[in-house]
């Protein structure tokens, strides 16, 4: 039993960052009916430019003799890392997708993952190959709650990601601007008409997405601290499952897919030999998709952003 | 349409006559070429930074003297060094670039088994020598007259680090924590388990967990070896996943050794592992802290230059760039003809049968592999790698 609570607390952790990841493929698919494949490098992006502001506000405080506590640097570190990472989603849409925008799909597709390329040869370029630490921002404290152990970490990591999901839910459901999305969701040809500016809304969904992007990289600073500037890779393409999973379009469907995705890869490693790991977890994949091939959330010929 | 299609059709011609152009320049006579294959980037650039300030250093000092002295005649030195990106493919388009474009007489790395298994064997088909300083996996010399090394063998290290936790812990049950993609920690994780088994039998490795390169989570494993009742864990892996499998089986509530091997002596393991590292024991080729003579004299110029002490890797390139300077010396002349100077090179190179390098004696055997001691070494409790014990062969 202590085992497979420390594995569930395992896998919440792991697939908060799948969930955060996906929710920003599914919305812009919603929105421009392609995935953007620069995702996992703006969650890359993202998680460097959390580090830079966390080394300047570390050695702002240093500098200035002002003690700040821990959980307010942190507030303000993802509040200020995804205001900035919303502009590099933006700047994505503005020169990669826009002008593609009447091109055939597979193009678009393309530029997204060459802007990929680009994003990790620029931090590459700028911080060298070697990798960098996160700051321990919040020194891990585990806590043995009867044989299962969970640290301050973790808690965080999950409230935080909750918490941005629901602030989502929340913009998309009580908004004009997630009204807005939705309608053109529905249609793109024909909302546009009504007044609604599709490049304002696609640059808007980028930034949301990116925003989301940052956070998770924040997080998985915190709580993976090496970044290098190849991560965005695998967690890009695993979060684009966990998208597809859920059903393009659904935010909801991305959030628990992302989750799903994180339980599968820990519980499979639990139950069989860890070589074995993705072999078994993406077969379950397979067959899930074969049972429900658009997804848990998803609608045949249709990606409308939903709830 | 079409006058895009020639423009492009041009542009291509263009490139491919540039290419040939300057692949066609001939080499002077009087200069020889030396090959490094070194991962500059990806996922160990720590390896390579080393590798690379080892050999200019190395190259200083011919350059100071006016060059390699063979047969009578003087030759100036020329490196030439190339970026594999830790990747194994890429490791093997390098090596390929370096005999054939770039017409070295001889390739020093690739450093990690991953990278120097696929790459020796094309070093080995085009008959260049090549000597790989750190990989310590068997299958990068077996069967390759070609391919040399200047650092033990995983057979040996597996046995060294079950013998010293037998000796100073008296632990009898193991836990392996590896990537199974990867060359180096696959082969020496067999190796520790198969040496652990010799001293307790069949059982006594109870948990045998493994990933995949660019993991970063290992939650699901650790726990798993936590309830398995091992006693320690061992886990071969570069220096990049050590800092996280550490920190994340403290937090899993791990409070006993975690053991590793040489792939852990990179500078850049205290700095991303921080205080979770501390104490730890792990086998490797040197201890820098206590050095004395000529590997105090490395340690202290490489320090005044970069700026830290310089790790295994580095002192391996370091004698190994030495053994290449010896065979090279010890050629009765260099023809010009490439194959046959390569050729005398790796007789020159498989005749040296003790070298006395920064990280030990070394005596080499038929396969060119040398038989040297291995050092344990604790992370001290301010970050330094301090030598705990050698253990010879």
């Amino acid at each position: 039993m202590k085992f497979f609570l420390q594995n569930v607390i395992n896998a919440v952790q792991w697939g908060s960052f799948y969930s955060l990841i996906a929710i920003g493929y599914s919305m812009v698919y919603s929105i421009l009916m392609l995935f953007n494949f620069a995702h996992g490098d703006i969650f890359m992006v993202g998680a460097y430019i959390g580090f830079g502001i966390t080394t300047l506000i570390i050695g702002i405080c240093a500098a200035s003799a002002i003690v700040l506590p821990n959980w307010l640097i942190l507030t303000l570190i993802i509040i200020i890392s995804m205001f900035l990472t919303s502009f590099v989603g933006m700047f994505v849409e503005r020169v990669a997708y826009r002008p593609l925008r009447a091109a055939p799909r597979a193009s678009a597709a393309i530029t997204g993952l060459m802007i990929g390329i680009v994003f990790e040869t620029v931090i590459l370029a700028m911080l060298g190959a070697k990798r960098v630490s996160f700051p321990a921002l919040i020194p891990a404290i585990t806590f043995n709650v009867g044989g299962v152990f969970i640290t301050n970490q973790k808690i965080i990591i999950v409230l935080v990601s909750l918490g941005l999901m629901f602030a989502l839910h929340q913009f998309i459901k009580r908004t004009k601007w997630g009204m807005a999305m939705r309608a053109m969701s529905f249609d793109f040809v024909v909302v546009p008409l009504m007044g609604v500016s599709i490049n304002t809304m696609a640059a808007l969904t980028f930034a949301i997405g990116s925003a989301l992007a940052s956070a998770a990289g924040i997080l998985y600073g915190i709580a993976y601290p090496v970044l290098d500037p190849y991560m965005g890779i695998k967690y890009g393409w695993m979060a684009f499952v966990a998208a597809i999973l859920g059903g393009r379009g659904s935010v909801m469907g991305a959030a628990l897919a992302g989750f799903l995705l994180g339980f599968i890869q820990i519980f499979v490693a639990m139950i069989f030999p860890s070589t074995l790991r993705d072999l078994i977890a993406f077969s379950i994949i397979i067959v899930i998709l074969t049972i429900r091939p658009h997804g848990f959330f998803g609608e045949a010929y249709s990606a409308r952003l939903r709830l | 349409m079409k006058a895009l299609k020639i423009i492009l059709i041009g542009t291509l011609i263009l490139l491919i006559g540039v290419t040939a152009v300057f692949a066609g320049g001939k080499k002077e006579v009087d200069v020889i070429t030396i090959g490094v294959n070194a991962p500059l980037t990806g996922d160990i650039p720590k390896v390579g930074e080393g590798t690379k300030f080892a050999a200019q250093m190395w190259l200083e000092d011919i350059n100071e003297a006016g060059g390699i002295e063979v047969g009578g005649k003087k030759y100036k030195v020329e490196l030439v060094i190339e970026d594999n990106e830790s990747k194994a493919e890429s490791a093997v388009k390098v090596n390929t670039k370096l005999i054939t474009e770039d017409e070295v007489l001889v390739i020093v790395g690739p450093q990690a088994s991953k990278q120097a298994v696929p790459s020796g064997e094309v070093a080995n088909n085009y008959e260049t020598p090549m000597v790989s300083p750190w990989s310590t996996n068997p299958k990068t010399t077996k069967n390759r007259p070609y391919v040399f090394r200047g650092c033990f063998l995983d057979p040996f290290q597996g046995p060294v680090v079950a013998n010293f936790i037998k000796e100073e812990f008296g632990f009898t049950k193991a836990a392996v924590l590896y990537d199974v993609a990867s060359d180096y920690p696959k082969g020496l994780a067999e190796f520790f388990k198969a040496a652990w088994e010799d001293l307790y039998g069949p059982g006594s490795v109870v948990a045998y967990e493994s990933f995949t390169t660019g993991d970063a989570d290992f939650s699901a494993q650790l726990t798993k070896i936590i309830r398995s009742g091992a006693e320690f864990f061992f886990s071969p892996q570069y220096y990049n996943e050590v800092a996280l499998i550490v920190q994340q089986a403290h937090q899993l509530g791990w409070d006993r050794p975690i053991v590793g091997s040489d792939s852990w002596g990179s500078a850049e393991t205290v700095e991303l592992c921080g205080k979770d590292c501390y104490g730890l024991f792990f086998s490797t080729h040197y201890a820098a802290a206590g050095a004395r003579g000529a590997t105090k004299e490395f340690i202290d110029r490489y320090n005044a230059k970069h700026g830290y002490v310089p790790d295994d890797v580095a002192a391996l390139t370091w004698d190994v760039m030495h053994i290449v300077e010896e065979a090279i010396k010890s050629c009765a002349e260099l023809t010009g003809d490439l194959k046959k100077d390569r050729k005398s090179v790796r007789d020159a190179i498989a005749k040296i049968k003790e070298f006395d390098g920064i990280t030990g004696k070394m005596t080499f055997t038929e396969d060119g592999d040398p038989i040297k001691c291995a050092v344990i070494v604790r992370i001290s409790d301010a970050g330094e790698f301090e030598f705990y014990k050698s253990v010879c062969p």
